[in-house]
């Protein structure tokens, strides 16, 4: 594995012409009172992103992020100060900030600091970053998907096409000895089409990406699929009627629906809420809170898929976790701290959106394993239902398990078979007891397409779900319609 | 590194130099301090320290934008040529293009939007407020036995714009905010809520006292909740919850939601969209307020819209692009990320109150939904589709009887706005959207 790692260029010492000696002397200044542990985080990102709509990409930008964050810990405490100025006085005020949380005296010495290494493996090698590539290609391939939507149907009236990539570096310094680099590619093409018909007007919308170069979208001519995809979407919601309302029998399409696990369980097992007893799931480890049917798993460890992560931004190497086995609830999900103070063992889910953040536990690809069920059968056994395929956003509440997530196509299910679609469906469970009610799993587990973004406590960070096809029985649909 | 009005004009005029048809550059930086405590003890302390600058590009009609924390010489520098090869090749945009010359105005107002005398506030102080208000919280009543903690925050920013047009200006802002997320249980289920102040003057902040109390009795009521069964009733929305609803409509009378075709509301100024009584604002101008500015993000001067007056749509809330390609003027709503092109977003925008009280309209309701939370993203702009997660308590005989959680409320947007049936007296800004309590008659209300 590690002969895909690129060696690494010591870039954040010579850019910023930081010594291990500075970087010693800044952790120790942090670690002088009784701070139990300290990280450094240093970050450049570069990003760069082009928009298309009524057939011209009237705008494209580019930008640069870079910066510092110093993490101070005392028990349950955490200071953190951070900085764009990447110099050794602005650390050494960042270090007197962060550990303002400690109160007494004592001292833990730190770790020598080394040379940066490269993550054991790397998940997500790339030949050219997608900004290495000049704009102009990217402004054609915006203007193609705009023509592939387009022919689709004279009802759509615009596209609105995006595409972004970034490059984060980044280096995690840490008082016991960890000292990590790595470079996180990411690109992303969206496809929003709007449909009208008289004074029926309809959106659809489709997109994908990973962390990868921009062959990602060009290969199998992936671009043509999102433009093609977005515009049926918007074409079919034209003849959608409005939803049901009320509970019955939900089947879920495999891919994006897996948003479901995310919202949830995902959310609720995250170590923080756990550590603190404001989880639903607090307390239930080794429980049954699923139907025999669910195995769900965190797995950060996927070569190029959006939500994956060579090593998390504590420094810890990604892992895959199973959170679910056979419908028992086994593990949380951990960063450093609340590994620590839960007495259980990391995850590798210590992430951070940019060094302006603090670590927290995070998902990184979050899905259900395939079971035995054909997915034709399944919709086969429901009477009257609803067949979701595709889902805006999700929300939870963390402590009493509620949830919601809005579908963006679904159908009507009747007699065992497919029929009217309908729009505007959100559905509304519990989140300890929606996964009791799976009474089906489908043999076709398939991952999203690569466009999850999940905010947490003010922090977005991009993530990945799958499902293969469920039937969840007596789940609310709330539409418009008793 | 600092950055001023000098370094601004440079790279303005380097711009010019290497080719830019016209250009303009924002300066931001700011300062924030925040200090958490969870079950009386302190949990975080951040300290956050930014800057940035952006460059939007124009070369005739085609733009780019770019933007770096970097502040060094020789990285703004580069900012400017790479922005510059970025905008060659980039769409030749008739509409696209900085405001008229003569838009811009140069005696902008204070707003008021600093503190007149400095605040010092020591770190032990601002823990003590925190601590405070958490302990108000959990005090209040036995079932409150956990927390998410307390929260004081206080941050500072400074605005710097310039552009090749000579318009210059500068405002700087300052926030407090102080908030508290309990956690109360029984028979082994759990429920949080939460309740905050944020204003421009730390004096002017709510007491520590008022906001947990109000904290622990907005988490104690929903204690017990259970789901009801699908049917239509009136449902009222709290403030909170009606500012959320006024806040989706900001989106929708949005300049680039209509161009697009984007919003259930294309081609209906002049029009009625919503029932009598129905009055929206958005006034940039609000001493004070948490949405106002002296100018907007293309530097126009901002000012007081009126959006929707009793009933009708009088107006977009537009930026230079939106207007354009509207062929209209400007309202001095642009707002812009440093990266990023102009886009529209309301400054203080608000739902004017009405006669009743928010106890009268419970009152009239026989059997109806009293909303205090909705959760997830089931709005549908573009068609005015409307089904979100709710919380609240159920109104039986005019009471409010028993708590309520995992429904949803679903309509059209469309019809929603016309059966705003009561508007509350209660109108107060906690944030830069706000409204009073309203009734809406017509909404499907979906549980067992």
């Amino acid at each position: 594995m590690s002969a895909l790692s690129e060696p690494s260029d010591d870039f954040f010492a010579s850019r910023y012409a930081l010594s291990g000696t500075d970087l010693d002397r800044v952790l120790t200044r942090v670690l002088g009172r009784s701070v139990d542990y300290a990280d450094l985080y240093f970050e450049y990102t570069e990003s760069e992103s082009a928009s298309l709509e009524e057939s011209m990409v009237k705008r494209a930008g580019r930008s640069v992020s870079q910066g510092v964050g110093v993490r101070a810990t005392a028990g349950e405490k955490t200071g953190y100060a951070y900085s764009d100025d990447i110099t050794l006085e602005r650390l050494a005020d960042a270090a007197t900030a962060a550990r303002a949380i400690a109160e007494g005296t004592g001292s833990v010495v730190p770790a020598r600091v080394g040379s940066p290494r490269p993550p054991a493996r790397n998940l997500y090698p790339v030949e050219r970053y997608a900004g290495e590539i000049p704009l102009s290609e990217k402004i054609d391939l915006l203007a193609e998907v705009d023509r592939i939507a387009r022919a689709v149907d004279p009802r759509i009236r615009n596209v609105i096409a995006s595409f972004s990539c970034s490059k984060k570096r980044f280096l995690v310094v840490t008082s016991e000895g960890v000292i990590v680099e790595d470079t996180q590619p990411l690109v992303r093409l969206n496809v929003a089409c709007i449909a009208e018909d008289g004074g029926n007007r309809q959106s659809g919308s489709y997109g994908g990406g990973g962390r990868a170069g921009l062959d990602f979208v060009l290969g199998d001519r992936l671009f043509e699929f999102y433009a093609r995809e977005a515009a049926r979407q918007a074409i079919l919601n034209l003849s959608a009627v409005d939803a049901p309302a009320g509970a019955m029998d939900v089947v879920l399409g495999p891919g994006w629906p897996g948003i479901l696990l995310h919202e949830a369980v995902g959310h609720g097992l995250e170590g923080d809420f756990n550590r603190k007893g404001t989880s639903a799931f607090s307390g239930r480890l080794g429980q049954k809170v699923a139907s025999d049917l669910c195995t769900v798993v965190d797995d950060g460890t996927i070569p190029g898929r959006r939500g994956s992560i060579n090593v998390d931004d504590e420094g810890t190497p990604s892992s895959r976790t199973v959170l679910i086995e056979k419908g028992i609830l086994r593990a949380y999900l951990q960063d450093r701290l609340n590994a620590r103070l839960m007495k259980m063992p990391l995850t590798g889910n210590g992430r951070r959106e940019s060094y302006g953040h603090h670590p927290m536990p995070r998902m990184t690809n979050t899905f259900m394993l395939a079971g035995g069920d054909d997915p034709e059968e399944i919709i086969r056994s429901v009477g009257r239902g609803l067949y979701a395929v595709a889902f805006g956003g999700g929300q939870v509440d963390i402590t009493n398990g509620k949830f919601v997530f809005s579908a963006s196509e679904a159908y009507m299910i009747e007699n065992g078979r497919v029929t009217a679609p309908v729009k505007g469906a959100t559905l509304i469970g519990n989140g300890p007891d929606v996964l009791t009610r799976v009474s089906r799993v489908g043999n076709d587990l398939k991952l999203d397409a690569g466009i999850g973004t999940c905010g947490k406590d003010g922090q977005s960070v991009p993530v990945g779900v799958g499902l293969p096809t469920i039937r969840i029985d007596g789940m609310t649909v709330g539409g418009t319609r008793p | 590194m600092t950055f001023d009005m000098n370094r601004a004009h440079y790279l303005l005029a380097r711009a010019k130099r290497l080719g830019a048809t016209s250009a303009d550059l924002l300066f931001a930086e700011g300062e924030a301090f925040t200090a958490s405590v969870r079950l009386g003890q302190v949990e975080k302390i951040k300290d956050a320290r930014e800057k940035v600058v952006g460059m939007r590009i124009f070369v005739g009609r085609r733009q780019a934008m770019s933007a770096t924390s970097d502040l060094a010489d020789a990285s703004l520098d580069g900012l400017v040529e790479d922005t510059l090869a970025m905008a060659r090749v980039t769409a030749d945009d008739p509409d696209a293009g900085l405001p008229e010359r003569e838009e811009f105005r140069l005696d902008l107002p204070d707003l008021g939007l600093w503190e007149p005398e400095p605040v010092d506030l020591t770190l032990d102080r601002r823990i003590d407020l925190a601590r405070e208000t958490e302990a108000a919280a959990l005090s209040s009543d036995a079932r409150l036995t956990n927390s998410d903690g307390a929260e004081f925050g206080s941050s500072s920013s400074r605005i710097l714009f310039a552009n090749s047009h000579g318009f210059r200006g500068e405002y700087a802002g300052a926030t407090y905010g102080l908030s508290v997320v309990p956690i109360a249980a029984e028979n082994g289920s759990m429920q949080r809520d939460h309740w905050y102040s944020v204003k421009r003057r730390f004096a002017l902040l709510d007491s520590p006292e008022s906001i947990g109390k109000e904290a622990a009795r907005r988490t104690l009521r929903r204690l017990g909740a259970r789901r009801v069964k699908t049917q239509r009733v009136p449902v009222v929305f709290d403030p909170e919850v009606s500012a959320g609803l006024i806040g989706q409509l900001a989106g929708a009378v949005s300049g680039y939601a209509i161009y697009k075709g984007a919003s259930f509301l294309v081609n209906r100024l002049g029009e009625a969209i919503a029932a009598p009584g129905v009055t929206i604002i958005d006034d940039g101008t609000i001493p004070a307020g948490l949405g106002s500015k002296p100018f907007d993000g293309e530097g126009l001067p901002t000012r007081r819209t009126v959006v929707v007056e009793n009933g009708v749509l009088k107006s977009y809330l537009l930026d230079t692009y939106s207007a354009r390609k509207l062929s209209l003027r400007s309202t001095g709503n642009a707002t812009r990320g440093p990266a990023d092109a102009p886009t529209v977003s309301p400054t203080n925008f608000y739902l004017e109150a009405g006669a009743v009280s928010p106890e009268e309209i419970v009152r009239e309701i026989p059997d109806g939904f009293y909303v205090t939370e909705l959760i997830g993203f089931g709005v549908n702009l573009v068609n005015g589709d409307y089904s979100r997660g709710a919380v609240g308590l159920w109104i039986s005989g005019g009471e409010l009887a028993y708590p309520v959680e995992e429904v949803t409320i679903a309509g059209n947007l469309k019809e929603m706005l016309g059966s705003i049936t009561r508007i509350g007296n209660d109108l107060v800004f906690r944030g830069r959207i706000a409204a009073p309590t309203i009734r809406i008659d017509g909404l499907t209300v979906a549980g067992a």
